[in-house]
């Protein structure tokens, strides 16, 4: 009878155990973020308010052989004066370890709102940025971008 | 040990538009990357850069993991006066490095 209970058990802890192995790389990976910390990334930036497609050109190569460095571009459509100018503008990833690329703050000075840098991809995957504007809405533009090699997977010797 | 390059044009006319260019020197190690014996080795990325326009701040990154090695930040602002441009990157383990530009405004 307790035979039986802790083969019931032990089954029970082999079914939960293969359930788990269906996700693949777990150990192998063990943080990575997803769409769910995507969007809890992005409500820490926009809190509640609702952001619209649109203003704002993410410009990433949509086929990436080094996904060590990948040159973006954002760049919003604004005047840049001092009553319509855009605040920030944040960029995310979907599948990176952390949510988090990049938080820039600009302002009327900037003349021009677009920034440029290099990022690391470590899977093929959604990139969004948003724009904050001066009147306090916020503008998104996302691309899917292939990465071929991954950042973040290889090893130090 | 760290070195930067920047990139500002010597002069510009009045209310242009200038393009700034920066580049870093620096690992930005992430922090998700282990040795062949499975030890994680620690973070050590910039995450701030800053540029001021004659000790006004115009432009201020927060960086993350997710940006390349040897960070390279382009941005823009307006010419207003002849001046000078201070940058300034700070991050892990004490990280703090300043250069400076100037620029002269006709």
């Amino acid at each position: 009878m307790h035979d039986q209970a802790t083969r019931r058990q032990f089954l029970g802890l082999a079914g939960g155990a293969a359930a788990l192995g269906a996700v693949p790389a777990v150990t192998l990976r063990p943080a990575e973020a997803t769409p769910a910390m995507l969007a809890a990334a992005i409500r820490n930036v926009v809190g509640g308010a609702v952001v619209r497609t649109g203003k704002v050109k993410l410009d990433v190569p949509p086929l990436v052989e080094n996904g060590n460095t990948v040159p973006m571009t954002v760049s919003v459509a604004s005047p840049m004066t001092a009553d319509d100018h855009v605040k920030s503008i944040h960029v995310f990833n979907e599948k990176n370890p952390q949510p988090n690329i990049g938080n820039f703050r600009l302002g009327p000075r900037s003349g021009r709102a677009q920034i440029s840098t290099r990022i690391r991809l470590a899977d093929t995957q959604k990139i969004v940025a948003i724009a904050q504007l001066s009147d306090g809405s916020f503008w998104s533009a996302s691309v899917d971008v292939v990465v071929t090699l991954a950042a973040c997977t290889e090893e130090v010797l | 040990m760290a070195a930067a390059l920047i990139n500002v044009p010597k002069r510009a006319k009045a209310g242009e538009i200038i393009e700034i260019k920066t580049l870093m020197s620096h690992i930005m190690e992430t922090g998700y990357r282990r040795t062949a014996t499975g030890e994680v080795i620690p973070r050590d990325i910039i995450t701030s850069f800053s540029c001021r326009y004659n000790g006004v701040e115009i432009f201020h990154a927060y960086l993350f993991p997710a940006i390349a090695a040897n960070p390279f930040i382009t941005f823009f602002t307006v010419a207003t006066e002849s001046g000078k441009f201070d940058f300034e990157w700070i991050g892990d383990e004490g990280f703090s490095e300043t250069a400076s530009a100037s620029i002269a405004v006709e």
